[in-house]
């Protein structure tokens, strides 16, 4: 039983098939390579699996079981993490605070419970020390680096119960020293029977790290094999049309 | 020939403890806070005040001074907490008068002290949670919401006074007056109210979960959706508690003032917003220290006072007031920090 399965799932917006009849499944553990160029319907997909909004037609599966996500918390209930780039982070806060928000540790009793502020500290320190970033967990997220802030967001899908982690072009923007432990930092929670899906423009990274690679072209799946049985010039042709399936 | 050269013993490529490298030293992180040059002025001033006159360090002036600004430093600690949401609220001022109004026709009326005090508080939480409907649930722009309270206010403590001047509070009359306007241990009572107030403040910001809610809806309403923070039940509860804090405020300056008139905190909400501003609150929100907003009400406090005492023509406070607004937000600009261009 497959950990998601999308089954002939559509996303109309209006006039605009941002998504057609696509269906997929994801198994624990398992790192999927999603690509395509702009506007072939790799963020709607995200968007979909994640429960921003609701596919126009078809169905999605998690264990087996038929899931209607109305927003992104119904999706996080259910073990899906989106990590954003761009998006969740409060800049205003810091590191820890960022990597903690919505389920921040409390200490007391009844109504008089406080921040446990020491454990967001000493913990966000452990699981930056983990992924070698240089982020300091006492920092505002508004003075870092775009690599720091992606450690901050990775952070945080290490504190949930994530099944599936879906990364946003997570090595877009960061130095080349941590493109290689976000990689890295994607192997071990494969290892961990995390499933993740790797939407990326870069070629070597999902070669690197992806057991299959998924290729979407005009809101279609055109593609999806094996690594090892692809190559970088096969998934080129295949999101620019020069290869029209494999 | 050419040998690759050696490298050294001990390279250190770069950190190797990152953890412990820091933005600014104590020093540089206290300069570049708003908070501390406020404070610096304040002292600066009431010093160069006791110097230059006879009757500031007086403990009668004093004691005005501290009193004064206290109306307004409670107000604006609600006031920040709405504005660190990224929001406004300039229906305080005929909240004021509206809780206050109520507050004397009831006590006139007869009622004892707690129910006039009761009413008053429930006037304006009520208020408050209308605008924090409107604005949270409704996703209404608040300046529009508040503005529209702001007349709605005025007008039904027109309706509920009769439109006359309220000067007998009935049978507990003397322990509304002596709540305001009395003092204990040599304090004024509304500024003992301040402190408890600013202190449950900071309190509230620094160490519970509801205080780092607000300060992360401010900072990234979008991310603190996606986190599940419940964004509406957090800026719904700032505008209530705007709206009490203009009803705490409302008892003490009636108690104080010893007459309601129906115009009783028209333009206060001027006042409040110029004193969260300058106590270092951002307008576009996420930024704000109740502390802050304490000594941003206390230096224009002090400014005022030290004003009429230097016999300034006191038309020329609203220019000093506002020349100190505009300097308080352009240093916040210039000091800004690094941006994510």
């Amino acid at each position: 039983m497959s950990l998601l399965e999308l089954r002939g799932v559509s996303k109309h917006f209006g006039a605009i098939h941002a998504l057609t009849d696509v269906t997929f499944s994801l198994e624990p553990g398992q790192v999927v390579g999603l690509m395509g160029d702009n506007g072939a319907g790799k963020s709607t997909l995200v968007k979909v699996i994640a429960g921003n909004f609701p596919p126009s037609h078809g169905e999605i599966l998690i264990s087996g079981k038929p899931v209607h996500f109305g927003k992104p918390v119904d999706a996080r209930a259910q073990g899906i993490e989106v990590v954003y780039q761009e998006l969740a982070l409060c800049n205003n806060l810091t590191a820890a605070a960022n990597v903690f928000l919505g389920r921040e540790p409390r200490i007391g009793f009844g109504p008089i419970r406080i921040l446990d502020h020491a454990t967001m500290y000493r913990r966000a320190g452990e699981l930056f020390k983990e992924l070698k970033s240089e982020t300091r967990p006492r920092d505002l997220v508004r003075q870092m680096s775009g690599g720091q802030r992606q450690a901050v967001a990775i952070a945080r899908t290490r504190l949930s119960d994530a099944r599936l982690v879906i990364m946003d072009e997570p090595t877009a923007a960061i130095s080349v020293r941590q493109v290689a432990e976000v990689l890295s930092l994607i192997r071990r929670l494969s290892e961990h029977g995390i499933a993740v899906i790797l939407v990326s423009h870069r070629m070597p990274d999902v070669f690197d790290v992806a057991h299959r690679v998924v290729v979407m072209r005009r809101g279609r799946k055109v593609a999806d094999k094996k690594i090892e049985a692809s190559s970088a010039e096969e998934v080129t042709g295949l999101i620019t049309g020069a290869i029209s399936t494999a | 020939m050419n040998d690759a050269p050696e490298r050294p013993a001990s390279t250190p490529i770069l950190l190797d403890d990152p953890q412990s490298a820091r933005t600014h030293t104590r020093w540089t992180g206290l300069l570049a806070s708003q908070v501390f040059w406020v404070v610096l002025a304040t002292i600066i001033a009431c010093i160069l005040l006791s110097f230059v006159t006879s009757t500031f360090a007086t403990q009668q002036n004093l004691f005005n001074v501290t009193r004064n600004f206290a109306f307004v430093a409670i107000v604006a600690l609600g006031m920040m907490a709405v504005i660190v949401t990224g929001g406004i609220d300039i229906s305080v001022g005929s909240t004021i008068g509206l809780s206050g109004i109520v507050l004397s026709v009831t006590m006139n009326a007869g009622y004892p002290i707690w129910v006039g005090i009761g009413m008053g508080l429930l006037t304006a939480g009520i208020v408050g949670l209308v605008n924090g409907l409107l604005i949270a649930y409704l996703d209404m722009q608040p300046f529009v919401v508040t503005l529209g309270m702001l007349s709605v206010g005025r007008s039904l403590a027109l309706v509920f006074s009769g439109s006359r001047t309220i000067f007998d509070f009935g049978p507990d009359g003397a322990k509304l007056l002596a709540l305001g306007g009395g003092k204990t241990l040599g304090i004024a009572n509304p500024v003992w109210f301040l402190i408890v107030l600013a202190v449950l403040f900071w309190f509230a910001f620094a160490c519970t979960r509801w205080g780092r809610y607000v300060f992360a809806v401010g900072g990234n309403r979008h991310a603190a959706n996606l986190t599940g923070v419940p964004v509406r039940r957090i800026i719904c509860s700032v505008y209530v508690l705007a709206g009490l804090m203009a009803g705490v405020a409302a008892i003490l300056e009636v108690g104080w003032l010893g007459a309601v008139t129906t115009g009783l905190g028209t333009g206060d909400e001027l006042r409040v917003i110029a004193a969260t501003v300058i106590g270092g609150t951002n307008l576009m929100g996420g930024i704000g220290s109740a502390f802050g907003t304490v000594v941003g009400a206390a230096l224009i406090e002090v400014i005022r006072n030290s004003l009429i005492l230097l016999g300034v023509d006191s038309f020329w406070q609203g220019t000093v007031v506002g020349a100190f607004i505009i300097i308080a937000v352009l240093f916040n600009r210039l000091g800004g920090e690094r941006q994510g261009d």
